[in-house]
């Protein structure tokens, strides 16, 4: 995250600093912060014009004055027009009861009460959605993860496997997985295997790939020179991958390990809509939006997106602790 | 004799048709013999070092390593090979890259900490064990790798243009270094260099090559007493010696 100081490389110099901690957590939480709240700032401002026409319609109904007052004319309307006409009824549009977009205290009003007030056995409860959707997401992860690896150490060791699997891993990923997914499950349900391990399959299928591709490269990335000192040893295959190729690949893995756990819970999610599932992410998002509560669908949404937030959060720590042991702490 | 060439050959194949790297190279090394390779780029320097390390395979001619193939000398472990740049591995401290020989060669556990101690003090980096490569100078991290491979007691060294990336200054300081760490080991080293005065400072032979075709022009048997300190490459003999280098890769230009 922060520039470490390092040595010189010629000169002879071998102080360095360590980054002063408070420093640098300033340096990166500033911008981002900056970003969130530019984000939030276009989120506040389109809520207006979003939900006018249905606020519109509603204040009609309650009596109040709204021009102009045929609903067939507000057609013509924009939102942002609307509004200018009715500059009184924006306190409404924050707080709707069925908002086209819900505003933010709207959104975080229904997570607290989804995550904090429910028990979490309960099912309206977003903590019980979440571990729903969560296990899949990291049993897949973990299955196509190893498989990952175990494809990529085939390819870079095995000229045959190298020919023939590359080629299948790049198709597999083309198919779209929306249609994937309702096949795998309607399939594996008719056998009798259903929840947890039909979603971990579709995770897998989509965080496989990444780490293939990382794996591969990281495993391939020594130099000529390298694999010519191992040589002059007289190592073996075996050794040579312990000593050299895997401890060179970690960088690589570790990018691919969060590229592919969001994938993963992407895969998961995916998996819940189309087949009418009863709890998960997925299944909170098709629920708001069959039952016309779409504060439950948003809830659900930056539920999901926060979950992958700290998933890869999680990930990236794990990397700088690791690579920083292993002396290659990356900028 | 350690090293003994008779006639080699080696083609390379490439898109633009055959390059003759080397054309019947005689020559022989001894035991304890510091023997410098010099010629501009091309002439195959490298190439007969890579032949000796059995990381090229010549194409005709003969050559042995310690009485064997070079194959068998690869597997017998037979030498050390320093390349250009360090090479060390970012992810282990200088004991540990130290350490990375020996442990693929199997030597034991017990043994393994005393012959870091014994190396890095070989080379001047007494306490750096724990250090990691990207704390050291580039002139360390290579005086590392020749403590690397220098670890398993192989009495043969085989150095591609060690110093060749670092400044002059750190050079001859190197240079030192490496003239005290052959008197104190007596092993036989094969140094490949671009520099004339590098070549003739270190050498008791030097070989010089030209290219195309790759070819040993002169093998000059140094005069110089093997106590050598810096202020010896001011004296006649020296720069009679190096003259006679100069020549002789006039001489290859010429030709070539």
């Amino acid at each position: 995250m922060c520039p470490r100081k390092g040595a010189a490389s010629s000169g002879g110099r071998i102080e360095f600093n360590w980054h002063n901690e408070d420093g640098c957590i300033v340096k990166s939480v500033l911008p981002v912060l900056t970003v969130v709240l530019a984000i939030l700032g276009i989120w506040l401002l389109a809520v207006i014009p979003m939900n006018m026409h249905l606020v519109a319609d509603q204040a009609q109904r309650d009596g109040v004055i709204v021009v102009p007052d045929e609903p067939a004319a507000r057609q013509a309307f924009s939102g942002v027009g609307l509004t200018w006409h009715n500059p009184d009824l924006v306190p409404l549009t924050y707080n709707f009861v069925r908002p086209r977009l819900p505003s933010p205290q709207q959104v975080a009003g229904e997570m607290h009460e989804t995550i904090f007030t429910k028990s979490i056995t309960s099912k309206r409860s977003l903590v019980y959605h979440g571990w729903v959707t969560l296990a899949p997401t990291l049993l897949g992860f973990l299955i196509g993860t190893g498989l990952g690896v175990l494809l990529a150490v085939g390819i870079v060791y095995s000229r045959v496997m190298d020919r023939s699997v590359m080629p299948w891993a790049i198709v597999s990923q083309t198919i779209p997985i929306l249609a994937l997914a309702p096949m795998v499950i309607v399939v594996l349900g008719s056998v009798g295997i259903q929840g947890l391990f039909p979603k971990s399959l579709i995770a897998a299928y989509l965080s496989f790939f990444p780490v293939v591709v990382g794996m591969v490269k990281g495993l391939r990335s020594p130099s000529q020179m390298q694999l010519d000192l191992l040589r002059t040893y007289h190592a073996s295959n075996t050794q040579g991958f312990w000593a050299l190729r895997l401890p060179a690949s970690l960088p690589y893995l570790f990018t691919s390990l969060k590229v592919g756990i969001s994938a993963s819970l992407v895969g998961t999610i995916v998996a819940e809509l189309p087949t009418g599932a009863r709890a998960g992410f997925g299944a909170r998002m098709l629920v708001g939006d069959q039952y016309g509560q779409p504060l439950v669908s948003w809830a659900a949404l930056f539920a999901a997106a926060l979950t992958a937030a700290a998933l890869v959060g999680l990930f990236n720590a794990i990397e700088r602790i690791t690579l920083r042991r292993m002396g290659m702490a990356a900028v | 004799m350690v090293i003994k060439a008779k006639n080699l050959d080696l083609t390379f194949q490439t898109n633009d048709g055959p390059v003759h790297a080397l054309k019947g190279v005689d020559l022989e090394i001894n035991q304890g013999d510091f023997v410098s390779f010099i010629g501009p780029s091309g002439c195959g320097k490298t190439t007969f070092l890579r032949v000796m390390a059995d990381l090229e395979q010549p194409t005709g001619g003969e050559i042995t390593v310690n009485g064997v193939s070079p194959e068998e000398a690869r597997r017998a472990r037979a030498y050390g090979y320093v390349f250009q740049a360090a090479g060390l591995y970012q992810w282990r401290t200088i004991g540990g890259n130290i350490r990375l020989p020996l442990e693929i060669m199997g030597v034991p556990k017990a043994e393994h900490a005393e012959r870091v101690a014994k190396v890095l003090e070989l080379v001047e980096l007494s306490g750096f064990e724990r250090k990691f490569p990207w704390q050291l100078s580039g002139g360390m991290q290579q005086r590392a790798s020749i403590a690397r491979a220098l670890s398993f007691d192989a009495d043969l060294l085989l150095m591609d243009e060690p110093f060749g990336a670092l400044d002059e200054i750190i050079r001859d300081t190197l240079n030192e270094q490496l003239l005290k760490l052959w008197a104190r080991t007596e092993k036989t080293i094969a140094f490949v260099t671009h520099s004339i005065p590098e070549a003739v400072y270190l050498s008791t032979k030097i070989v010089v090559m030209s290219p195309r075709p790759g070819r040993i022009t002169d093998v000059i048997e140094s005069t110089l007493p093997k106590e050598r300190p810096l202020e010896i490459r001011e004296t006649p003999e020296f720069l009679a010696i190096a003259h006679r280098v100069r020549e002789g890769l006039r001489a290859g230009h010429a030709d070539g």
